[in-house]
């Protein structure tokens, strides 16, 4: 049964007309809104490949059925450097060589962007692999992205203070 | 990278340097293409159905329900396959598989496509694959190392090893003051790069377009081509990013051969992904072993011989025989070495080569039975291996090309602090009683060259186009090579446009086996060299210009300049000699492969040596790797942010061989019950701290021209060894079967 569904994914609103209503949101995006920079590592929640940002928190949108995300807000890779300038996570994954194949990285970022705004881990090391932890990279970056991660989440919060300053 | 990136480069310059990588722009912010990021207008979309008994026959698929399901285009199974070119249970080149395309009904393995579903979109396909419900016949499986007899062969291509003995093994054994005899196991590994193999196949008549990923391109495009009878430069293919390979994407597998089928019959693109389950069985991995490594020194605790028994799993239709036992061959200096290989045909997937083929294995045992050995000696590990230090190739007596392995000891040792361990097992408890314990082992991988192509373009401008096929799976060949290209032509980077990951381009060779970057990176440094000895000649018969008359020297370049070699003070800028002859456009070829002369010559090895700190709760037996310390001896180090990665992405794969990956196979149906990313453990970033490596200088002036040997693999050897011996130092307890289990440490 069609179904329509209103989505803003990147800051841009998208009236989703749904014919089939097995559609994930990770299909949603790769398929058949041309956003193929989410990854799929296994399309059952047991990778995080396909992190994105559903309402601000991060989600494995494998997991997901579009369907039932109407009226959400969704921000992919895609949306997270607009403007030409790179996220704070983004130079700091560049800067630790915090990938290898580059293939778990979108989520990575996107899990990176949410732990930060979790804010429980801080810069602590050892939290920062924990919160990390559901998302694999089979190249093994893990080192350069605990690193990446700590450095992004210093600079991030210098920014801010110097913003309210 | 630079037509694939979107934006401009903001990172990534100066030749020489550990740069970032050159398409990290492009892999952050999703602008990366990987070969199923591809959705060609008209796509269709393909699920294959994978088999859900071990051996057997298929007796019925309900292809009815299938097709009436809404948005199938196609159901393809034995009954209606067209024919192929190729024949499936050929093998026409030595890296050829026999592989499964719905020749019969006949099932050799658990996750063997035996149907291929086709549909509008991909959740039509998926349930049309699911409504086929197979039935079957189903005959008695073997999938343990015990279900089948054990035969020797005759060494034959890519997939029945060679061994090897020197020396006179029988005196060795005789001639032992003291001796081990002991039995290790590994278990079956799925390479599980997290991109699953995909491909997006296009016709146009006779012609096919694959963007898939791909470790060897040119042998990809003959691969396929023969399956479809067309010659191979009908194949285009491109293969800018693989999402990991680690040797499973290197060669021709079934279910892609289907869709690329698939996409023939329906006219129209198609695109299939592996689902993550069904990487388990038709794409390779690394097949179980059981070792069997009797070892002797005498009483100075030098080895009298090593004689190194392996036996491994292979399939019932191919030959992929795990040639681990010859990781004892090359590395210390016994008196006799032996190493022979049987195999066990099993109902499994074809084993291939998998991260470190062999050495990974046998490197785990060995390192293993020497620390058992300098246990019975009474003498501290390194001592043991230090000992046995082999100044030669042992058994050939041939010189090492370089070896800087008593470097690698000795800093990795001071780094980690290892003079501070005790000799006895189980001293050690940190502040919260976990047990402590401080393992060793040496890492050790050939360094081997394959044969690539490149050229090499010096436009008017002052720019250069260099080119090759090489294939970037996440080592850095984007990054690494152009460093190469730019340095041989005298350029900043910013200067050189490096086309690579197409098969239009000259062939790269085969990015594996720890020999592209030597490889890949000699043919365009030699293409880079053409181009500068062209310019050089210009010039020199040029009257005007500074070199002119140096014909008969040899040139090289230096930031956008021609310098004749050895004198300085004659050089001329590239733009002059340019400007000065019109010529359009220098454009330069090159190629490398190691001449058999040289091979013979030395012994061509990296080394290293890796220290591991492993805590084990005394009640629970949990085991926590704490710090891993490896120094690594791997010639010329292109670019040293991206080394220490590769070295680091090694090292946890050993953490994860010593301590996580196993298929467990139900051995009454032969399913893989823990065929996902749930219940197939590989580490996560929890699992790893106390991370540290170390390149330790090494000048080889034998290997290649550009002295490099390559880091892609040895970081899994000598891990797995150190951590099995931290293991038994920590706990008491020798485990001989990996991985290590909770319940291993339990056990009585
Ligand atoms: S693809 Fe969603 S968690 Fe793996
Ligand atoms: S970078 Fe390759 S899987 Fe993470």
């Amino acid at each position: 049964m069609p179904h329509s569904i209103t989505l803003t994914v990147n800051g841009r609103a998208h009236e989703v007309h749904l014919d089939d209503p097995r559609v994930t949101l990770l299909d949603l995006l790769r398929e058949r809104l041309a956003l193929a920079g989410t990854k799929k590592g296994c399309d059952r929640g047991q990778c995080g490949a396909c992190t994105v940002l559903v309402n601000g928190r991060r989600a494995n949108s494998c997991l997901m059925l579009a369907a039932t995300l109407d009226g959400c807000e969704i921000t992919t890779i895609e949306g997270l450097s607009e403007g030409g300038d790179l996220h704070p996570v983004q130079t700091a994954f560049i800067e630790n060589d915090a990938f290898q194949c580059g293939y778990c990285t979108p989520g990575q970022i996107m899990s990176a962007v949410g732990l930060i705004a979790e804010g429980r881990a801080g810069d602590d090391p050892e939290r920062i692999r924990e919160g990390m932890s559901g998302n694999l990279c089979r190249c093994a970056a893990y080192h350069g992205i605990t690193l990446a991660v700590q450095e992004a989440t210093r600079r991030m919060a210098k920014d801010e203070m110097e913003d309210a300053a | 990278m630079s037509d694939t990136l979107a934006r401009p480069m903001r990172f990534g310059s100066n030749s020489g340097q550990p740069l970032t990588r050159r398409d990290g722009i492009a892999k952050v912010t999703g602008a990366a293409t990987f070969a199923g990021d591809n959705s060609p207008e008209g796509l269709l979309h393909a699920v294959f159905v994978p088999a859900t008994i071990a051996r057997g026959h298929v007796t019925y698929l309900d292809v009815e329900s299938a097709e009436r399901h809404p948005g199938v285009t196609c159901v393809l199974t034995p009954q209606n396959r067209p024919p192929l070119q190729g024949d499936p249970s050929a093998k026409p080149t030595m890296f050829s598989f026999r592989i499964e395309v719905l020749q019969d009904d006949t099932v050799r393995y658990a996750g063997q496509p035996i149907a291929l579903v086709v549909g509008e979109t991909l959740e039509a396909a998926t349930e049309g694959a699911r409504l086929l419900s197979p039935r079957y016949e189903v005959e008695p499986v073997r999938t343990s190392l015990d279900d089948n007899e054990a035969f020797g062969f005759e060494p034959a291509g890519f997939g029945l090893p060679a061994g090897a003995e020197h020396g006179d093994v029988e005196a060795g054994h005789a001639a032992s003051a003291k001796s081990v005899d002991v039995t290790y196991e590994t278990a079956a590994q799925y390479h599980n790069a997290m991109e699953t193999h995909a491909v997006v196949a296009s016709w146009d008549g006779d012609r096919l377009t694959l963007d898939m990923p791909s470790q060897a391109l040119m042998m990809s495009c003959a691969g396929y081509a023969n399956f479809f009878g067309i010659p191979p430069e009908n194949v285009t293919l491109s293969s800018p990013y693989l999402g990991g390979g680690f040797g499973s994407k290197a060669f021709v597998t079934g279910p892609q051969v289907l869709a690329i089928l698939a996409a023939r019959m329906a006219g129209r693109p198609v695109k299939l992904m592996l689902t993550r389950q069904q990487m388990f069985g038709p794409v390779g991995h690394r097949g179980a072993t059981r070792q069997r490594l009797r070892l002797g020194i005498d009483e100075n605790a030098e080895l009298t011989v090593i004689d190194h028994e392996g036996l491994a799993e292979t399939s019932t239709f191919d030959d992929f025989v795990e040639p681990a036992a010859n990781a004892s061959q090359g590395l210390y200096a016994a008196r006799a070495l032996r190493s022979t290989h049987r195999a066990v045909r099993l109902d499994i997937g074809t084993p291939g080569p998998m991260r470190a083929p062999g050495e990974a294995s046998g490197s785990a045992a060995l390192e293993c039975a020497i620390d058992e050995l300098a246990e019975l000696a009474g003498i501290d590990p390194l001592e043991c291996r230090l000992r046995n230090y082999a100044e030669t190739e042992p058994g050939t007596g041939r010189p090492y090309s370089s070896k800087a392995l008593r470097e690698c000891y000795s800093q990795g040792a001071a780094r980690f602090g290892w003079a501070d361990r005790p000799l006895e097992p189980r001293q050690v408890r940190d502040e919260n009683g976990l047990l402590t314990g401080w393992g060793m082992g040496t890492a050790f991988f050939p360094a081997p060259m394959f044969a690539a192509e490149a050229t090499a373009t010096l436009r008017p401008d002052g720019t250069a186009l260099v080119e090759t096929s090489a294939a970037d799976m996440g080592q850095g060949a984007w990054t690494a090579l152009a460093q190469i290209a730019a340095d041989s032509l005298g350029l900043p980077m910013d200067k050189l446009e490096f086309r690579a990951g197409h098969s239009s381009l000259p062939d790269g060779g085969i990015a594996g086996g720890s020999g592209h970057t030597a490889t890949a990176g000699g043919a365009l440094h030699a293409a880079g060299t053409d181009v500068v000895q062209q310019l050089g000649q210009i010039a020199a018969a040029d009257p005007a210009s500074p070199l002119h008359g140096a014909g008969n020297g040899r040139f090289v370049a230096r930031e956008s300049r021609i310098y004749l070699e050895g004198d300085d003070t004659r050089s001329e800028a590239f733009a002059d000699i340019m400007a000065r002859t019109g010529s359009a456009e220098i454009t330069g070829s090159g190629s490398a492969s190691r001449p058999p002369e040289d091979a013979e010559r030395h012994a061509m090895s990296s080394h290293g040596a890796v220290f591991a700190e492993v805590k084990v709760d005394p009640e629970l037996g949990q085991m926590r790797v704490t710090r891993l310390v490896g120094a690594f001896a791997a010639g010329r180090i292109i670019n040293p942010r991206l080394a220490e990665s590769q070295l680091m992405g090694g090292m946890i794969w050993g953490i994860s061989f010593a301590l996580h990956e196993e298929a467990k196979f139900d051995h009454r149906s032969g399913r893989i019950v823990n065929a996902d990313f749930a219940g197939y453990h590989v580490p996560v970033n929890a699992d790893v701290q106390g991370l540290e490596v170390i390149t330790v200088h090494e000048d080889d002036p034998f290997v290649n021209a550009l002295g490099i040997k390559g880091v892609g693999e040895i970081g899994v050897t000598g891990t797995v060894g150190a951590i099995g011996n931290a293991i038994r130092h920590a706990t008491g307890r020798r485990i001989r079967r990996f991985p290590i289990r909770v319940e291993d440490l339990l056990a009585g």
